[in-house]
């Protein structure tokens, strides 16, 4: 049991100015399942990274199975028996299952030999690890667990000893979740080791033995799970102590203030990805959007916030119609106080390469406070911006650093700043903490209470069931485009958890 | 975590790393001058004396960098919206239209300051209509608009040569050219501002239009960081997800940004046709377009950066006059090959030796934070 997989002896890396790493020392056993947590940006990409061979260590060496290893790129990791599935797959969307194991292992210029050879050892992998995949079936034509299935078979398919999971159930249904550490259980059994990074703290103590806390490019403690607890693991994760449930008052809604009435909206594409769907939304209530991502929740908060287009149906901010149908105007939604703080917001909610100060009136520069006859006035941006910094506590505290220089948890207090005091009617928030630290979390979950207490009418998307219970008054739950149900939050996580599967899910489990 | 393109000192970020890529640039150019039999110090010489070593030199230098700035700005604008206006050449062309016009109708009538409002106008409408079409079709087709403006300068020729002859051309003369404008079709010359200076600016045709370009330069720095427009035409620029959050029409800025890029290839015109030649003939721009587009990209897009880089193409284009001149083995062509591998350093490679200098800083960082505990 005591023998090393893979054993990190003080590996050091520096971008510029950045030290994401610092002296790490790490022992992986062999045969076990090792997790490593911490926020976003403590080091743990860099770390594996490195030991994937995308980078090299400034300083440190990497033993595997005892001997020193001189991993330059991903191929000599690959040579030394470590495989990785990113958290973004690395898949052809239009190649077949077979054809995605293959590239780069075609073993010759000519397919059709390896071609035969790969379908054999892929059906033995399948029935050594039960993970059934149709060789020949497209990718994009597959659900996304059991992509995550084909790329685990793809590192196995090289010889893979040692796999590497980076947040691996971040787009998995709880269901979806459990089967993949049911494989992670196979694979345990048959002698491999498993690396599994995630900022749940809940994975880590289901499937662990083992788990290494990163904080700020170190590696602080590591314990065996047995003996550890989720509030000593969030506790190092975080530096302090950390208040994991949210406490709030009984909500007391009044008026309707957003109402959507069959709405239907398609993609670019033309694919209905809300499907006939209707809510209301109190002043002094948080409505919370479960279901896994990529089920209509970002259509439904684009065509309710105005980016999108509806096919059919209404929205009515206020008692008053929004035009969902017709011409698209979010400037115009929010002078009418309806605040959107989206799902992404490196692609929509920031501007990256903007001063924090530029960000901080994005979708709001045509006020007038921040300047007249169509010039800014950069001086009161600023001011703005730093008063802002303040209330929120937005580190470091400079309105002049570029945004892309702060960390998630900050960038997201720039977005939550500016849509929050606009004193707003009704506030949508799409995943307000992904990729966002633990301490700056429970910031945010309790200014989003202390909007609701102050009379906002709150619509709240997480793919974070987690995070939906703690916060919302009421759950709906989102299936393929559809409301498929409406919980109260004390619901059982299982059940949600079937609802956000699908009904015909539930029933072929039941067969 | 993962920042490999970590942040620089301002100074070297806009200051050390143009001068690196120009002295790598200069010392191949070097290389070229010594294989072609000539010394490539005294090439430099040539070079420098001839750009700056009279007041004549100065005159013509900056009567090119005149026209280098309103190329560089019109790309700038462009590309601060994420736009690649390849098309500044034929835009300016189609402005000379718009000037030419206003020359020909008022230089006998209106004194010469009028007629150049008048040419600012005409060639600002003219260069943007230019850009409108691959604009209003990049806008509502979704034809690339590096395509269609690469093209629309090739129309631009024709057009020219049709309104040359058929319209610009005195009846009975043989040359594809208009008449000479009168007194109030001439923009005066600079001599006083370079008078202050001591200098003699002589035959050069430095004139008024290098201030235009100037006050234009100011214009779109006060565009692009001090209004709303400029605001919304980076927000797309940097991001078209948050523009279309923000409720920034891209249809809109598209058309409006290309606009005012045509507008200021248009006022390149002037600097030649009034300023010049007082007449509109063939090829007036002489590639200053293309040129444009390494002086944006030398510039960061910035307009204290595009009237430096500018400065400095006016050097190579005049001061490259002079080595062809002086230096029997230096063919005309060759200084064509010196001017394409700075544009190809400063321009196209202009991140080759960013990694390099990322490097050094993070090394000397860490040599001064060892003694006070890491960063």
């Amino acid at each position: 049991m005591s023998e090393l997989a893979i054993e990190l002896k003080g590996i050091d890396k520096s971008f510029g100015p950045v030290h994401a790493n610092k002296n790490i020392d790490l022992k992986v056993r062999k045969g076990t399942i090792h997790g490593i947590i911490g926020e976003n940006g403590a080091g743990k990409s860099t770390l594996m990274s490195i030991l994937y061979g995308f980078y090299q260590a400034d300083k440190g060496d990497i033993h595997i199975g005892g001997t020193k290893a001189n991993i330059k790129d991903p191929s000599g990791a690959i040579a030394s028996g470590i495989g990785m599935v990113h958290q973004h797959f690395m898949l052809v969307e239009n190649f077949t299952v077979l054809e995605n194991v293959m590239l780069g292992a075609e073993d010759s210029p000519i397919l059709n030999k390896g071609i035969a050879k790969a379908r054999n050892e892929l059906k033995r992998l399948e029935d050594e690890y039960e993970m059934e995949v149709d060789p020949d079936a497209l990718i994009e034509e597959l659900p996304v667990g059991i992509q995550q299935r084909v790329e685990i078979l793809k590192a196995l398919f090289r010889g893979a000893e040692i796999l590497i999971l980076d947040e691996p159930t971040g787009v998995l249904t709880p269901a979806e979740a459990d089967h993949l550490f049911r494989i992670l259980g196979q694979l345990k059994a048959q002698g491999k080791t498993v690396i599994f990074i995630t900022h749940k703290l809940r994975e880590i103590m289901a499937i662990t033995d083992e788990v290494s806390v990163m904080r700020r490019g170190e590696i602080v403690a590591t314990r065996e799970t047995a003996k550890t607890s989720v509030e000593e693991l969030a506790e190092l994760m975080v530096g302090r102590r950390v208040l994991l449930r949210v406490e709030k008052g009984e909500a007391k809604p009044e008026g309707v203030k957003l109402a959507v009435r069959n709405l239907t909206v398609k993609d670019s594409r033309g694919v209905t990805m809300v499907d006939n769907v209707s809510f209301d939304v109190r002043a002094g209530e948080i409505v919370g959007i479960a279901g896994v991502a990529g089920n209509g929740q970002s259509e439904l908060l684009e065509a309710i916030s105005g980016m999108r287009r509806a096919v059919s149906g209404s929205v009515e901010l206020n008692g008053e119609d929004t035009d969902a149908t017709g011409h698209r105007d979010p400037a115009g939604l929010r002078k009418r106080g309806l605040a959107h703080v989206p799902e992404d917001r490196h692609h929509m909610g920031l501007v990256l390469k903007f001063e924090e100060s530029e960000n901080s009136i994005l979708g709001y520069h045509d006020d007038p406070k921040y300047g007249r006859a169509g010039l800014l006035n950069v001086d009161a941006i600023r001011a703005d911006a730093q008063a802002k910094i303040e209330q929120y506590d937005i580190r470091p505290p400079n309105p002049r650093l570029k945004t892309a220089n702060f960390s998630g948890g900050n960038q997201q207090k720039i977005v939550l700043a500016r849509e929050m005091e606009r004193d707003p009617i009704v506030l949508i928030i799409g995943q307000p903490t992904r990729g966002v630290d633990v301490g700056a979390i429970e910031f945010i979950h309790r200014r989003i209470i202390e909007m609701r207490d102050a009379g906002k009418a709150i619509l709240l998307v997480s793919v974070e069931l987690d995070e939906i219970r703690s916060l919302a008054d009421r759950i709906l739950v989102m299936f393929a485009g559809r409301v498929v149900g409406e919980r109260s939050p004390e619901t059982p996580e299982g059940e949600i958890g079937l609802l956000m599967a699908g009904v015909e899910q539930k029933l072929e489990a039941a067969e | 975590m993962s920042a490999p393109f970590a942040k620089l000192p301002n100074w070297a970020e806009y200051g050390l790393i143009p001068v690196i890529n120009l002295v790598v640039a200069f010392l191949i150019s070097g290389l070229v001058v010594l294989f072609a039999g000539e010394n490539p110090f005294k090439a430099a010489y040539l070079m420098v004396s001839g750009a700056f070593g009279s007041g004549e030199g100065i005159g013509y230098t900056l009567y090119y960098a005149t026209n280098f700035i309103f190329a560089g700005l019109a790309v700038a604008v462009a590309f601060h919206a994420g736009l690649f206006n390849i098309g500044v050449e034929g835009q300016a062309y189609v402005g000379g239209i718009g000037v030419a016009a206003a020359a020909l109708t008022f230089d006998a009538t209106l004194p010469w300051y009028l007629v150049f409002v008048l040419a600012v106008i005409g060639g600002a409408i003219m260069g943007a209509l230019w850009a409108l079409i691959p604009a209003w079709l990049q806008a509502y087709r979704g034809s690339h608009i590096v395509i269609t403006t690469i093209m629309f300068n090739y129309i631009s020729y024709a057009l020219m040569l049709w309104m040359l002859i058929n319209v610009y051309k005195p009846l009975g003369s043989m040359a594809p050219q208009s008449r000479t404008f009168g007194p109030g079709g001439e923009v005066p010359k600079l001599d006083w501002l370079l008078a202050i200076f001591g200098l003699d600016n002589r035959n050069s045709p430095f004139n008024l239009t290098f201030l235009l370009a100037l006050l234009a330069a100011f214009l779109v720095w006060v565009l692009i960081w001090r209004s709303r427009l400029g605001y919304e035409i980076r927000t797309l620029g940097f991001s078209a997800g948050a523009a279309r959050y923000a409720g920034i029409y891209e249809k809109r800025i598209t058309i409006i940004t290309m606009l005012i890029s045509g507008g200021l290839a248009g006022l390149l015109a002037i600097n030649s046709i009034m300023g010049d030649q007082h007449r509109i003939q063939q090829e007036f721009v002489s590639g200053a377009g293309f040129v444009g587009i390494a002086v944006a990209l030398m510039g960061r897009s910035h307009p204290i950066g595009i009237v430096l880089a500018s400065i400095l193409f006016g050097m190579l284009y005049q001061g490259g006059a002079e080595i062809a001149f002086d230096m029997p083995n230096i063919s005309r062509d060759m200084i064509v090959v010196i001017q394409g591998l700075v544009i190809l350093f400063a321009g196209a490679l202009e991140h080759l030796f960013r990694p390099w200098v990322v490097e050094a800083f993070a090394r000397a960082r860490l040599r001064s934070a060892t003694g006070t505990g890491g960063a």
